[in-house]
């Protein structure tokens, strides 16, 4: 490594303005420290000091400090109740537990990570995130900017109806994903949402193919959503997968997602907190 | 930058650099059990404990312990030690290069969950990779050491 200036930042104003250099990174869990050099800066911020590492809940949202690690999203009782076990879902299978004590949810967002399970997974959720300068703005709005200065200071997660379910192919456990994929239906809309990740480009939502569930949740419509689904999407190959098996394995993951849908309930969310 | 940190128990301030990683720290203060075996921040061989959670101490950045309490497996010898003893009798310690960072990972395990069932085990224990065993002998290991400390693994 070359980082010749490591601070403490103080307040996020420092941290913005030490930022702005070229040379400087925010430093989130540390986990891509060893692997190259051109994604570690010559000054290092550290936002240790700033409080950011609690989820907070209100009666409308869940507010999480980009500070939180994954280890900590993994086990919220009250996020896993909210996702259905999704979210835990999508966390669980990423390295190991050392590795997920210390990745940040801000660092796994902000990098916009092709493999990123995370990200697909709140991508389905009624999700904003906070910038320090640009403000509030949704995820899937958020993951289309490219990375800039800005730092993301929170993970807002509304407390808006939606099953959810989430699914990933991984050649061995611990690996980045094959493909990742997570579908939610509103609970008060009926509106289906479907992110794929790992594809391997970064994940992207899918609101489209509403049609298809107008005479409710079956096996038919649910095979005709995937096959919507496989068409929309561009896969691409890379050392793991072809774009071939991707695109094929994309219909299996939908299927599988809505069919959890399906069997959860699909017209009710279980999540008791929202009473 | 000057910092004040533990390791294992033993408070210390000095001047830390900027670039140094934990894992080399630990190391240079004599703590050799902690070691890098991959590189890529994914085999748990330098796992140690900060303020109790497991961590990859080839990942950290040794100024970011300033305040903090860094355990290792020479500040747990008479666990590592019992337990060594089981994975001894288990042969499940072949090449032994990765013991270290396996069972700092067991020990925090052990404190974390309360009578865990095989798949939490496996889970916990994920980011540990060991390239001679194969695994099974490690749950035989488990199973009887837990049963030992009277938590069972449930099936």
């Amino acid at each position: 490594m070359n980082i010749t200036h490591y601070v403490k930042a103080e307040s996020l104003e420092e941290a913005y303005m030490l930022n702005q250099k070229n040379t400087a990174a925010i430093l989130g869990g540390g986990c891509w420290l060893r692997l190259g050099q051109q994604r570690v800066g010559r000054t290092i911020i550290d936002l240790e000091k700033l409080g950011l590492d609690k989820i907070e809940e209100t009666k409308n949202e869940f507010i999480v400090g980009c500070m939180v690690s994954l280890r900590r999203l993994e086990l919220s009782k009250e996020l896993d109740v909210f996702t259905n076990g999704a979210l835990r879902e999508s966390l669980h299978h990423i390295v190991g537990t050392q590795f997920r004590n210390m990745a940040t949810i801000g660092g796994s967002l902000f990098g916009r990570f092709g493999f990123s399970d995370v990200l697909t997974c709140f991508l389905v959720l009624d999700t904003e995130v906070e910038l320090y300068k640009a403000g509030r703005v949704s995820l899937a709005q958020f993951v289309s900017i490219k990375p800039d200065k800005d730092i993301l200071v929170r993970l807002i997660v509304k407390k808006t109806p939606r099953v959810v379910a989430y699914e990933s192919l991984r050649l061995t456990a611990t690996d980045f994903p094959v493909l990742a994929c997570a579908v939610s239906k509103d609970t008060d809309d009926g509106v289906v949402r479907c992110a794929i990740g790992a594809r391997p480009a970064k994940a992207k939502l899918f609101r489209e193919g509403q049609e298809l569930f107008a005479d409710g949740f079956s096996a038919e419509a649910i095979k005709m959503y995937a096959a919507c689904v496989q068409d929309s999407f561009v896969f691409g190959s890379n050392i793991r997968a072809s774009a071939a098996y991707r695109k094929d394995m994309a219909k299996v993951l939908v299927t599988r997602a809505l069919t959890k849908i399906m069997v959860t309930g699909g017209t009710e969310n279980d999540n008791t907190i929202l009473d | 930058m000057i910092i004040q940190y533990w390791i294992n128990g033993e408070k210390i301030s000095e001047d830390v650099a900027p670039d140094l990683v934990l894992l080399d720290l630990l190391r240079s203060k004599g703590c050799y059990s902690v070691k890098c075996g991959c590189e890529t921040t994914n085999c748990g061989l330098c796992t140690v404990w900060i303020d109790g959670i497991p961590m990859l101490s080839c990942a950290v950045p040794a100024l970011r312990i300033e305040g903090h309490q860094v355990t290792t497996l020479e500040g747990l010898q008479e666990e590592a030690v019992e337990f060594a003893q089981f994975m001894g009798a288990e042969g499940s310690d072949q090449c032994g290069f990765c013991n270290p960072g396996f069972v700092m990972n067991v020990l925090a395990m052990v404190r974390e969950l309360k009578d865990p069932t095989e798949e939490e085990i496996n889970e916990y224990l994920a980011g540990n990779l060991c390239r001679c065993t194969g695994y099974i002998s490690h749950m035989r290991v488990l199973r009887s050491y837990l049963a030992k400390r009277q938590k069972q693994v449930k099936l």
